[in-house]
């Protein structure tokens, strides 16, 4: 139908998203850096100095390894999740493939998570853990995050034009993700119980397998990883076919 | 070779414009209630063959630019069946892709993205591009403190360098001033000449008429009338005409 350069278009989207954010920014991407830091900061010396705490000594890279993939969760899906009807001029207007639009939302944070994961990596570093051959399984883990937030990009957007508060919705499901997702407590004090549970998160294996690769040195438990895969290549395909059902009536509805 | 078949298509719109918030949705749900219907386009059957230039008719309302949204396949039919092969491009709202923020290369390059053109065939157009709009001065600027002729300059060079075997137009030919319109004219018989095809929607019956040796006439959704311009053009200045002295809304009743 549509015949043209696919990547060609998507690189164009992806650079006006960031050129767009940044241009308006004086600080640039000292932003994405100062965020995470602040935070670290913050909940550092809320969960060592106010609650009392064992194992402070690698706190503050722990909550790194939890904040970096939640931050980029909850930006990229909100921003995909709002994308169509932002860009309801292209979707109305323009002959484009639909579903470039929340995917190219997304891969734009990726240029903000590619910076904080060069802030965790050199935080890591700087922390003496150095670097191990488990490190070849992070892009293997990432990758499966970002598709993971394509999917629900594709579902969250899709809704949203027919349903204009499905981005409060995502909002409030962010801020509860932010608790049950182990960002200032490890998995160890997780009950048993809901472990099961925490793995099928994909954020929250996400983090676990990051603690793992990062301060333990190891690579992460098999059953951890086909959980990770699994769900975020579900959610993506699931993503699909709701977006391609949905997108019908974009015109009538945007 | 046919590039765009309507086979009795129908498209409505609900009355509420569709769009509606979790609470409304829900009341829907439970009282049962369905919005209202508007239809904007009702059984309209026509195609265009390759090299034909087809112009479309018809007062505020009477469902042109939706049938142009049905052709570009950005809206799918309600009812009946729209067929399209070959390169369809558009010119619908010029400057639709277009981004205040980002300079006129910047934009340039971005929407010779949208319209198909590889990275390649961007950077053989560019030059051609830049020269067809005719404000080289102003490229680096941010097209936000442009001047809105300026923006609608560059967004018809991008696009009618877009490779097409049919261009879908709505009513752009009124970009810029005088002499710039006389050079989106002169681009647009030059592609027909090359066998290309245009679907070109305007209220100026002049302009359908130079540009289109056939044309259609929409009335309330529905097809008055198919065939030559100047005949299709006379019934519908004559209705449009006795209408307004008239009844408004006689258009309705008027069959071929």
């Amino acid at each position: 139908m549509w015949s043209g350069d696919y990547r060609f278009v998507t690189a164009c989207l992806v650079e006006k998203d960031f050129k767009v954010r940044y241009r308006n920014m004086s600080l640039g991407l000292f932003w994405s850096l100062l965020n995470p830091i602040v935070m670290m900061g913050v909940m550092t010396f809320v969960f060592t100095r106010i609650f009392y705490n064992p194992n402070a000594r690698d706190f503050p890279l722990s909550i790194l390894c939890g904040l970096v993939p939640f931050n980029f969760y909850s930006v990229a899906f909100l921003s995909g999740t709002t994308s169509l009807v932002e860009n309801s001029h292209l979707v109305k207007r323009v002959p484009v493939p639909r579903e470039i639009i929340p995917i190219t939302t997304v891969l734009a944070n990726c240029l903000h998570l590619l910076i904080q994961i060069g802030l965790l990596l050199a935080l890591v570093l700087a922390w003496g853990k150095g670097v191990s051959a488990a490190w070849l399984w992070l892009p293997v883990v990432w990758s499966f995050e970002i598709v993971f937030v394509c999917g629900l990009a594709l579902i969250g957007s899709s809704v949203n034009v027919y349903v204009r508060d499905t981005r409060y919705v995502v909002e409030s499901a962010n801020t509860i993700l932010f608790w049950l997702v182990p960002i200032f407590y490890s998995f160890s004090a997780i009950p048993a119980r809901f472990r099961e549970i925490y793995q099928l998160n994909p954020i929250a294996a996400l983090v676990m397998a990051l603690r793992n690769i990062l301060l333990d040195h190891h690579a992460p438990a098999f059953s951890l990883l086909w959980r990770l895969a699994a769900v975020s290549c579900a959610t993506l395909l699931v993503g699909i076919l709701v977006f391609r059902r949905l997108q019908r009536q974009f015109y009538t509805y945007l | 070779m046919t590039l765009i078949e309507f086979d009795n298509v129908t498209k409505w719109f609900p009355h509420s414009g569709g769009r509606a918030l979790l609470r409304k949705h829900l009341l829907r749900w439970v009282t049962r209630q369905r919005p209202g219907k508007f239809y904007a386009l009702r059984n309209v059957s026509f195609r265009v063959e390759r090299g034909e230039s087809v112009g479309v008719v018809g007062s505020n309302g009477a469902g042109k630019s939706t049938l142009l949204g049905l052709a570009a396949g950005l809206a799918a039919p309600d009812g009946g069946s729209v067929d399209r092969s070959g390169r369809i491009a558009t010119m619908l709202e010029l400057g639709s892709g277009f981004h205040p923020d980002l300079s006129g290369t910047e934009n340039l390059v971005l929407n010779a993205s949208l319209v198909g053109l590889s990275r390649k065939q961007a950077r053989e157009a560019f030059d051609s591009i830049v020269d067809f709009a005719g404000i080289p001065e102003f490229m680096n600027d941010p097209i936000r403190t442009w001047s809105s002729g300026m923006v609608m300059r560059l967004a018809f060079a991008v696009a009618i360098h877009a490779r097409a075997d049919m261009f879908l137009i709505d009513e752009v030919l009124a970009v810029g001033d005088a002499a710039f319109q006389e050079k989106c004219r002169g681009a647009l018989a030059e592609f027909r000449r090359q066998g290309g095809s245009l679907l070109f929607v305007s209220h100026a019956a002049a302009s359908v008429a130079e540009v289109c040796s056939r044309a259609i006439w929409l009335d309330h959704g529905q097809l008055m009338l198919d065939g030559p311009a100047a005949k299709v053009l006379a019934a519908y200045r004559g209705t449009a005409a006795a209408g307004m002295a008239a009844t408004p809304a006689s258009g309705r009743d008027t069959t071929e």
